[in-house]
């Protein structure tokens, strides 16, 4: 009885974590891989559905059982391909090894060049990730028929390929960044699944971009709760409540990016990682060490080149050297970047020229390219407006 | 039930008794205005009207065909066009009367001085789908 209340306790997430492996036995045993994984999902459903009444005493073992099930009888609906069935049939066990190389093949599969960043990112959240269409569609607000087109044509696109040399790591490291950067909408929480899916990386894979970016988003992820206000609005970090950081993440974060770093094998992720670990190190903002954060970004333009990392050392120049400073670092960027009027806004408000930061907010929150940015940029340029009225 | 568009503007619609660009009102008056529109959301979920609402970024190309194997020609934005989309609201109502209704509360979202803005909103029906029943 003890047993039976013990093993229905697996609820919906615990589940998931389950089908990456599950996959890779079916694809072990010659399964193809799209074939495989709708097995797995027939399988889910399966398990949802029986589960409460009567749950397994292995769920690993019975999720491949029913998906092994589900899938011959599609193999055999398919007069075509019966002489597949024979060789499947035939394959051997897999040795349990060989679990944690399945789930790795999959990430590489799922993130392969040859899909679009939004392919990818879909395939990798129902394969690794084991949601479902309904469940990925809500979280990306599109129609779930046209999710599933997505998801079903991804699986045509990578059908020909075989995974004879490991793949390019970081081609995954870019989907789960992406997947973490959706943030959340829905009852899907997809910055929470892509910590999940990276730390299962990093279980997998010694590498030092591995860790940096789950350094990364755990120490991003701790700050969650202080940055937004309780009406929804954005609060800058310079505003936050400190006291809202998850301290639990921000030490698993240090604790991960420290043990990368030791390694002397410096990547993006690494170096956005140590940005993000010196401002959580910080307990008010004034004892942000900026000198510091300048250094880091100075080695992101260097691995990057790129434009945003410059637009955000400019930024972190004006905190460490004076707003001055800052705003010559800035001018030698290229307006039209995003957000590049937004800083010039901020750098402008701290060298105390209010009445240009205002103008400045006013027109930075007429090109923001989402809504909380809009509303925290006009509310800026508010407050700035009615300071220099009451000054009047 | 039928479904309303309730359209808004940046340019195009004719000028709200009240006003005033949102960058000089108080800063709690952009607060305000900012929570009302969400409460105005949630309470058309509540009441099982609500169908979808987005918003649009102030500028935009316009794109057209130019041929066979020839990329398409874009143009603008035009800073002089007339009329601009802000963003919409759709609703799913008993009634005409009930989109009028909402419309005009939704109009009343405070502004400057704490004061309704007075918007001028466009209220369009959907076409329907035909009836299953005619005799």
């Amino acid at each position: 009885m003890l047993d039976r209340v013990a093993e229905s306790q697996w609820d919906e997430p615990q589940l998931r974590t389950l089908v990456p492996a599950v996959i890779g036995v079916l694809v072990r045993r010659g399964a193809e891989f799209a074939a495989a994984e709708d097995a797995v999902q027939d399988a889910l459903v399966e398990a949802v559905r029986v589960w409460p009444d009567a749950p397994p005493r292995d769920p690993q073992g019975w999720l491949i059982t029913v998906a092994w099930r589900r899938y011959l009888d599609a193999v055999r609906s398919e007069s075509s391909r019966r002489h597949r069935e024979v060789r499947v049939e035939a394959e051997p066990e897999p040795a349990p090894g060989e679990a944690a190389d399945d789930t790795l093949r999959l990430y590489f599969l799922c993130a392969h060049p040859s899909l679009t960043p939004a392919s990818a990112v879909a395939l990798t959240l129902r394969a690794v990730g084991g949601l479902t269409t309904r469940q990925i569609a809500h979280a990306y607000l599109v129609p779930e028929a046209t999710m599933a087109q997505r998801i079903s044509r991804a699986k045509r696109t990578i059908s020909e390929v075989r995974l004879t040399e490991p793949g390019d790591v970081t081609t995954v490291l870019r989907v789960l960044y992406l997947v973490f950067n959706e943030g959340h909408s829905g009852d899907i929480d997809l910055a929470a699944e892509a910590i999940r899916l990276t730390r299962q990386l990093a279980a997998g894979i010694e590498d030092d971009e591995v860790a940096g970016l789950l350094a990364l988003m755990l120490l991003h992820h701790a700050r969650r709760p202080a940055r937004t206000g309780t009406d929804g609005r954005l609060v800058p970090l310079a505003e936050q409540d400190r006291s809202l950081w998850d301290t639990r993440l921000i030490a698993e974060g240090v604790e991960v990016l420290q043990n990368a770093l030791a390694h002397d094998r410096l990547g993006e992720f690494q170096a956005q990682a140590a940005i993000a670990a010196l401002h959580a190190d910080a307990q008010t903002v004034e004892d942000t060490d900026w000198v510091q954060i300048v250094e880091w970004y100075d080695e992101l333009v260097r691995l990057t080149d790129s434009p945003v990392a410059r637009l955000n050392r400019a930024v972190a120049v004006g905190e460490a050297d004076g707003p001055r400073a800052g705003l010559a670092a800035l001018s030698e960027l290229n307006p039209g970047l995003p957000r590049y009027t937004a800083a010039a806004a901020y750098l402008h408000e701290r060298a105390g020229d209010r009445a240009m930061a205002a103008r400045l907010y006013a027109q930075a929150a007429a090109v923001a390219t989402n809504l909380p940015e809009r509303d925290h940029l006009t509310r800026r340029a508010a407050q700035l407006n009615a300071q220099l009225r009451d000054a009047l | 039930m039928a479904k309303y568009l309730l359209l808004k503007h940046y340019r195009g619609a004719p000028a709200p008794v009240n006003n005033v660009p949102m960058d000089q009102w108080e800063p709690d008056e952009v607060s305000a205005h900012i929570q009302f529109m969400r409460d105005f959301a949630d309470r058309l979920e509540e009441s099982g009207e609500f169908v979808d609402a987005q918003a649009l970024v102030p500028e935009g190309t316009w794109v057209r065909y130019d041929g066979e194997g020839r990329p398409p020609v874009t143009d603008g934005p035009f800073a002089e066009t007339k009329d601009l989309i802000a963003g919409w609201m759709v609703i799913d109502v008993e009634s005409y009367d009930r989109a009028l209704e909402l419309a005009g509360q939704l109009s009343a979202a405070p502004g400057a001085g704490g004061l309704p803005i007075h918007e001028w909103l466009e209220v369009r029906p959907f076409y329907g789908e035909p009836p299953s029943t005619t005799d």
